[in-house]
């Protein structure tokens, strides 16, 4: 049977449920808070109620018939007591019991008001603007009204206490209204006039019996009546009253709404009636979505969610006995508040000011809010990022024989991850030898399907019989073999380089195997980095990814739109080597430097040496891998120009700006006029060449390296004290009010400033003495000029002096009160006493400076760990804004939702990838005029082919080379 | 028919002009034709169609994902920026906020960013001489009580007396009568002024209110601008020749407009709010490209292309006003329920889509990628279907 194909979802609508829905959509209702009975079984009208769904496989839904796997589960419901608020809601629901008559429940806005906040939420809609906004200032406007212009009910305020209480704040007469009238008429203070009833009377027209009924405490004076009197006599005769609204109030209240009036706050009441915000059902979730699970000695231990259930029903069960036995009020409403507190943290574990209801362990309950929330949460964990099969993780290490397109696939995986085969006639004996080699061999098979949708598993005993059944139309899962791709990736995957596709290399051991000319992009390394692999499972997908995804289809950045794949670290060494004064070789070494590239034979020779041997220089040998029309002229990593004409290297030293990563001329020229596979047979054949190389030259480094003679050790003290006097020097005029502050500057500052610069003087004088003693031969000093690794200044340091450490870009000024170290005076400036490292690397460092050392080391360290977690944020926040941009056929680009964004993507519609980000003029016209009207081309296909806009065909495989590159009948691909 | 100002014939024009090139690259063809005099048209209509070719195979592709390219082109470098806040830009006497911490003020759309500072360029006359340059600084620059004079308080008399400076009165072109008319104005208190010297007190005698008034009288400021704290003058080669240009600390760049010798067709300030008050929201798109852009090059990251950076100030100011990158911005405002769920504050956006009855359409990526369909990107927004028939030719492209 094929599986069901799952229905296309067309949209999601949202809103609020009432209670007759969660009754309806009820498989049961729930009254027990036992789960299982003596024997273990679930019981029934309990919370692991059989109609609830299954999770013990091998049981059958008691709704559905299906089994564990096919049955989603069915919710159940509980009736609750009493209602109680749904936590979420809170401050909406005090929005409403703001803005809405207490008496009639109507909006408190006249009809002008209503259409205006009408207005404005249809425009809100529209523009895409947060409707809380125009709900805010709604309840605003309606707040201002002390009276109902419907029914004229006075208003009263509404308090919230969090998280779901809600008083209703009156403004009464207070008690002592008659004390407090007849205080003041007498005045207070001395000099204060008293007042007469009769005057009361008159000012506050009042018949004089009333006010004397009034003062005699015999009658309640009205609202009006109170205004005046508290106006006569200039006092507050009110005190506040509150009176707590209960959840079945409120819902109340909320039912007499008319639906026009939500509408205008933004509400839609089709979907979402204000009551529905307080809850009287409570849906009861599922078993599978809070499975229990059995540990080892058969107890079971039952989800977060569970407990939570077993709470609200226990409250109230007992609620409801409480509350049929003519329990008193006081009662009542604490079990009320129990209720509503069990119901608040099912929903929402972590309300400020409600403690969290706890696991017996003493661990907050993960409830349901906390299951959508945050970075592991159902959002962000399970639905956005999701788990998948056929993918291997392990180390990796690397393999220079291999092509970059390549990775090494430990054979164990290999025979792990499969590939569906649709069996035809045409490979129906490949598929029978899949199958008959049984998953332990190698290119075999680990399942069948048959035709009727069986799966049936390949064992070593069955494959031989399996092997003959298979027929055209069964599917066949066979191992991965060679030429196969894969999906490879190494996190963190901060550009599309982080994940590219590679063509499978079957290889013994564990780890994974790279070129290591792919490091770049994937910002790899070989200290025990693990990368992920995943095998693609249908056609599209490995079209897509051999067309789109390949290594050697990423070599360009579209970042900065230069080559971010090249020849790195030895193997820069190894063509500087080469190149660098261009060295000699005989024959048989020539061929050896080449015997890893497609040549197999070499060009005439340079020239005949003394001996009457015909020789190769390291030029000719390097440009056997240019395409031999390549012309090239350009300054160079050395900053000696490099000249490359018709293919041949004519001038210049090769090394990082020549072939590295980042934008390596040569690479990035050959990739953008020859293409992607000429490019990749280039960066391959160039780290090969670079390797044969430096075996053949042999590249060491060591302490010996460098260490420098007595005598420029000698020189570097002085230099060194010649520094500390000069520090001593400021030092003295500081303290002297000698020294001329910088402008803008303190004094201070400006001190610090002088010292900082002497010092590192004094450390680039210590690098410059040291450097005269390292010949161009010297290993740190060919990494360092060729731009293999390391630079000038670490050879200065190794040999010469560390120098200035630094912490917050200042000279180190923590530590003790007005010191470093308990070793100095207090207040001492000089030098030694801030960090300053007078040793070298080589020499080693004294206790006091090691630890200055440690300290701007661990600044380092901590600034390391802060960025990335910040830019890593920055990151999502930027993927998020702008993933749905998508250039369109017409050039612009837009959104998901077709807003236009760009015109034209980046004002002229020139791709990132193929312009160089540094070029202002991309095409040079020119060059091409020379090109098309001057040269000759070899046949007129060459040339139509440089004039149309069909590029070359991708060549989808590194073995189907043969046929496309420059005719060649071998390669040393494989 | 186009005006072509080169001597070629009118054949050529015509295949040139029958390609999709740009005005800029046909004019190159033309001069290009033009330099070799000998051209035929034959060779004009293949240079033409080189050109063209090399031209077309440098466009973005139709349903390239330039969003999430561009992001990730800003995004990666950004592990390779500074934290350092500051770092010494362009002048070494001001102070800005540098690397990583910038960025992210950038891409928040603060109001007012860590170190507001402005670049003020003065028209010609001004950039000339010291002197005249100076006069403008000193109608920007705040100048407060203390750089004017000697402030001391007389207990006895409970008077507070100044004495001004008169050299720095005459450099600064204010009066005595102007300070002592300002700090009336300011304090509510007469004042006795007596060439240099002026007094006040406090109406009744009060220590307190005195100290007060001293502190009062430090906060006026007597000119220039308020928010701005420091002015530098540097002299720079500039494309014009050699001009002097002012740096300021703290920004107020509608004011600064405003002041007689400022050029304000090349003043700038790196507040992009005020850029966009006082200049509109093309001028608050281009700064944002510029410091952008600015930030990255003071860390050696100039080589991320300026297309990255104009998309993400694009879609900053796609709607007319500045909107962050984030949860209160653009992320906050999408339409999808599902979109900002998956954001950030999950549980909020669900409770309110139910209250206001929200439908999500799963147009978007996130959203797709949540209910399991592919998403309508690159190779996802097209349909391919096997055709019937073979096509004619190779009409492929």
């Amino acid at each position: 049977m094929q599986n069901s194909t799952p229905k296309d979802i067309g949209q999601l609508s949202f809103g609020l449920m009432q209670p007759e829905e969660y009754r309806e959509m009820s498989a049961t209702k729930i009254i027990t808070a036992d789960t299982y009975d003596d024997d273990g079984f679930p019981i029934d009208m309990g919370l692991m109620d059989p109609r609830l769904g299954v999770i013990d496989p091998g049981l059958e839904c008691k709704t559905c018939g299906k089994h564990s796997g096919s049955c989603n589960g069915h919710f159940g419901h509980i009736e609750l007591a009493a209602p109680v608020i749904h936590v979420g809601f809170t401050k909406l629901i005090r929005r409403l019991l703001r803005g809405t008559c207490r008496e009639c429940s109507k909006l408190l806005l006249t009809e002008d008001e209503r259409d205006e906040f009408r207005e404005d939420i249809t425009e809100s809609r529209k523009l895409g603007r947060d409707l809380n906004d125009v709900t805010k200032a709604a309840i605003r406007q309606a707040r201002k009204k002390d009276r109902c212009p419907f029914c004229g009910e006075i208003q009263y305020d509404i308090d919230h206490e969090k998280p779901t209480t809600y008083y209703e704040v009156q403004q009464v007469l207070t008690s002592e209204y008659s004390q407090e009238i007849a205080a003041a008429m007498q005045g207070e203070g001395e000099d204060a006039e008293r007042m007469s009833p009769d005057e009361l009377a008159e000012q506050t027209d009042i018949d004089l019996t009333r006010i004397n009924e009034i003062l005699s405490g015999s009658f309640r004076p009205r609202e009006s009546q109170r205004k005046a009197i508290e106006k006569a006599l200039d006092i507050d005769l009110t005190e506040e009253d509150t009176n707590k609204l209960m959840p079945s109030d409120i819902r109340d209240w909320f039912e007499n709404i008319p639906d026009e009036d939500i509408t205008v706050l933004g509400i839609d009441p089709a979907k979402s009636r204000p009551e529905w915000m307080i809850l009287t059902v409570l849906p009861v979730p599922p078993v599978t979505a809070r499975p229990s699970i059995t540990l080892d000695n058969g107890q079971r231990s039952e989800d977060d969610l569970t407990h939570k259930l077993v709470d609200i029903i226990r409250i109230n069960q007992r609620f409801m006995e409480n509350r049929e036995a003519g329990a008193p009020q006081l009662i009542i409403e604490d079990l009320w508040e129990l209720l509503q507190y069990h119901v608040t943290t099912f929903m929402d574990n972590e309300i400020s000011g409600t403690p969290p209801a706890r696991h017996r362990s003493g661990r907050p309950l993960k409830t349901l809010s906390q299951r959508l929330k945050g970075k592991e949460g159902r959002f962000r964990g399970s639905l956005s990022g999701k788990r998948v099969n056929f993918s291997a993780r392990t180390v990796i290490s690397p393999d220079p024989t291999l092509s970059l397109n390549e990775v090494g696939v430990p054979d164990r995986v290999a025979k792990e991850m499969t590939q569906t085969m649709n069996v035809t006639e045409r490979n129906l004996d490949e598929a029978r030898r899949f199958v008959s080699n049984g998953p332990e061999g190698h290119p075999g098979a680990n399942y069948v399907r048959r035709p009727d949708g069986r799966r049936l598993k390949v064992t070593e005993k069955n494959c031989e019989q399996l092997a003959e059944k298979v027929e055209a139309g069964w599917e066949v899962n066979r191992h991965l073999i060679d030429g196969d791709i894969v999906i490879f990736n190494r996190q963190p995957s901060l550009h599309r380089m982080s994940i590219m596709a590679h063509e499978v290399v079957v290889m013994p051991y564990k780890t994974f195997r790279l070129n290591t000319v792919v490091c770049p992009p994937y910002n790899a390394d070989f200290d025990g980095d693990e990368m992920n692999m995943h095998a693609l499972q249908n056609e599209e997908a490995r079209a897509e990814a051999r067309v789109l995804m390949r290594v050697q289809e990423q070599i360009l950045s579209p970042r900065f739109g230069e080559n971010i794949i090249g020849a790195i670290q030895d193997h820069i060494s190894g063509m500087y080597l080469l190149t660098a004064d261009n060295p000699r070789f005989n024959e048989t070494q020539a061929l050896d430097l080449l015997r890893a590239t497609r040549i197999d034979e070499l060009p005439e020779p340079s020239g005949i040496d003394d001996e009457g041997e015909p020789f190769w220089t390291g030029y000719d040998v390097f440009s056997e891998l240019l395409p031999d029309d390549l012309d090239l002229e350009f300054t160079g990593t050395v900053g000696e120009p490099v000249v490359i004409e018709d293919g041949q290297l004519i001038e210049g030293t090769i090394a990082e700006d020549e072939v590295g990563e980042f934008g390596g001329e040569i690479v990035d020229t050959i990739t953008k006029v020859y293409g992607n596979t000429r490019a990749r047979i280039f960066i391959n054949e160039v780290s090969t060449l670079a390797m044969r190389a430096i075996m053949h030259f042999g590249f060491s480094i060591g302490i010996d390296d460098e260490t420098i003679p007595e005598e420029a050790q000698s020189r570097i003290d002085e230099t060194i004290e010649d520094a500390n006097d000069r520090v001593e020097e400021l030092i003295e005029a500081y303290e002297n009010n000698e020294l001329e502050s910088l402008p803008g500057r303190t004094i201070d500052e400006t001190l610090e400033m002088k010292i900082m610069q002497t010092l590192s003087r004094a450390r680039d004088n210590a690098g410059n003495i040291a450097d005269e003693h390292f010949d161009d031969e010297n290993p740190a000093v060919v990494m360092a000029n060729s731009g293999a690794r390391g630079s000038m200044l670490n050879l200065t340091q190794m040999a010469g002096a560390v120098g200035q450490q630094a912490v917050r870009g200042e000279r180190i000024n923590r530590g003790y009160e007005d010191r470093t170290l308990s070793h100095y005076e207090q207040n001492d400036l000089s030098a030694e006493a801030h960090g300053f490292v007078e040793n070298s690397y080589t020499s080693g460092l004294t206790p006091r400076e090691f630890f200055f050392h440690a300290m701007g080391g661990r600044e380092g360290l901590v600034d390391t760990a802060v960025r990335t977690s910040k830019s890593g944020y920055l990151q999502r926040r930027l993927i998020n804004a702008l993933h749905e941009l998508e250039t369109q056929y017409d050039g612009t680009v837009r959104d998901s939702s077709d807003t236009i964004i760009q015109f034209e993507f980046g004002e002229d519609g020139t791709s990132p990838v193929k312009v160089s980000s540094g070029d202002d003029n991309d095409i040079d016209v020119a060059q091409i005029a020379d090109r098309v009207l001057d040269t000759e081309f070899e046949s007129e296909a060459a040339k139509n082919e440089f004039l149309s806009t069909s590029s070359e065909l991708t060549n989808l495989s590194e073995h189907a080379d043969n046929r496309l590159v420059e005719g060649s009948e071998v390669t040393s691909d494989d | 028919m186009t005006n072509v100002d080169y001597d070629v014939t009118d054949d050529m024009i015509a295949v040139v002009e029958d390609t999709d090139l740009p005005r800029r690259l046909k004019d190159e063809v033309y001069e290009t034709l033009e330099d070799r005099g000998d051209a035929t048209v034959q060779d004009a209509d293949e240079l033409a169609r080189a050109v063209e070719s090399r031209y077309l195979d440098t466009r973005v592709d139709p349903l390239d994902p330039v969003g999430t390219v561009s992001a990730q082109s800003i995004g990666e470098p950004g592990t390779q920026l500074t934290m350092n806040t500051f770092h010494y830009a362009g002048v070494a006497e001001i102070d800005v906020t540098q690397g990583l911490p910038r960025l992210i003020e950038l891409v928040d759309a603060r109001k007012t960013p860590d170190t507001p500072m402005m670049t003020v360029y003065l028209e010609d006359e001004y950039a000339a001489e010291r002197e005249k340059a100076h006069e403008v600084v000193w109608n920007i620059e705040a100048t407060k009580i203390l750089a004017l004079g000697d402030v001391s308080t007389n207990v006895a008399d409970m008077r507070v007396q100044i004495s001004l400076n008169e050299d720095t009165l005459r450099e600064r072109m204010i009066t005595p009568e102007e300070v002592a008319e300002i700090i009336e104005d300011n304090l509510g208190v007469s004042t006795v002024q007596q060439g240099t010297e002026i007094q006040f007190g406090p109406e009744e005698p009060s220590y307190r209110d005195l100290l007060q008034l001293v502190e009062e009288l430090r906060d006026i400021t007597f000119k220039g601008i308020e928010e701005v704290s420091r002015v530098v003058i540097r002299r720079e080669e500039l494309d014009v020749g050699e001009q002097f240009v002012l740096y300021t600390e703290g920004s107020a760049f509608g004011d600064v407009l405003e002041i007689e010798g400022v050029d304000a067709s090349r003043t700038t300030c790196n507040n992009i709010h005020e850029i966009h008050r006082n200049l509109g929201i093309e001028a608050a798109r281009e700064a944002i490209i510029e410091e952008t852009n600015n930030t990255l090059a003071e860390q050696g990251l100039d080589d991320v292309n300026v297309r990255h950076l104009m998309l993400v100030a694009d879609m900053m100011t796609n709607r007319g006003e500045i909107e962050s990158i984030g949860r209160h911005g653009i992320s906050g405002s999408k339409e999808s329920v599902l979109a900002r769920a998956a954001f950030e504050v999950t549980v909020n956006h669900l409770l309110n889509a139910a209250i206001h009855g929200e439908t999500d359409e799963l147009d978007g990526v996130t959203e797709n990628v949540i209910v399991g369909k592919p998403i309508k990107l690159g190779t996802g927004d097209v349909d391919l279907r096997m055709g019937s028939t073979k096509s004619s030719g190779s009409q492929a492209d």
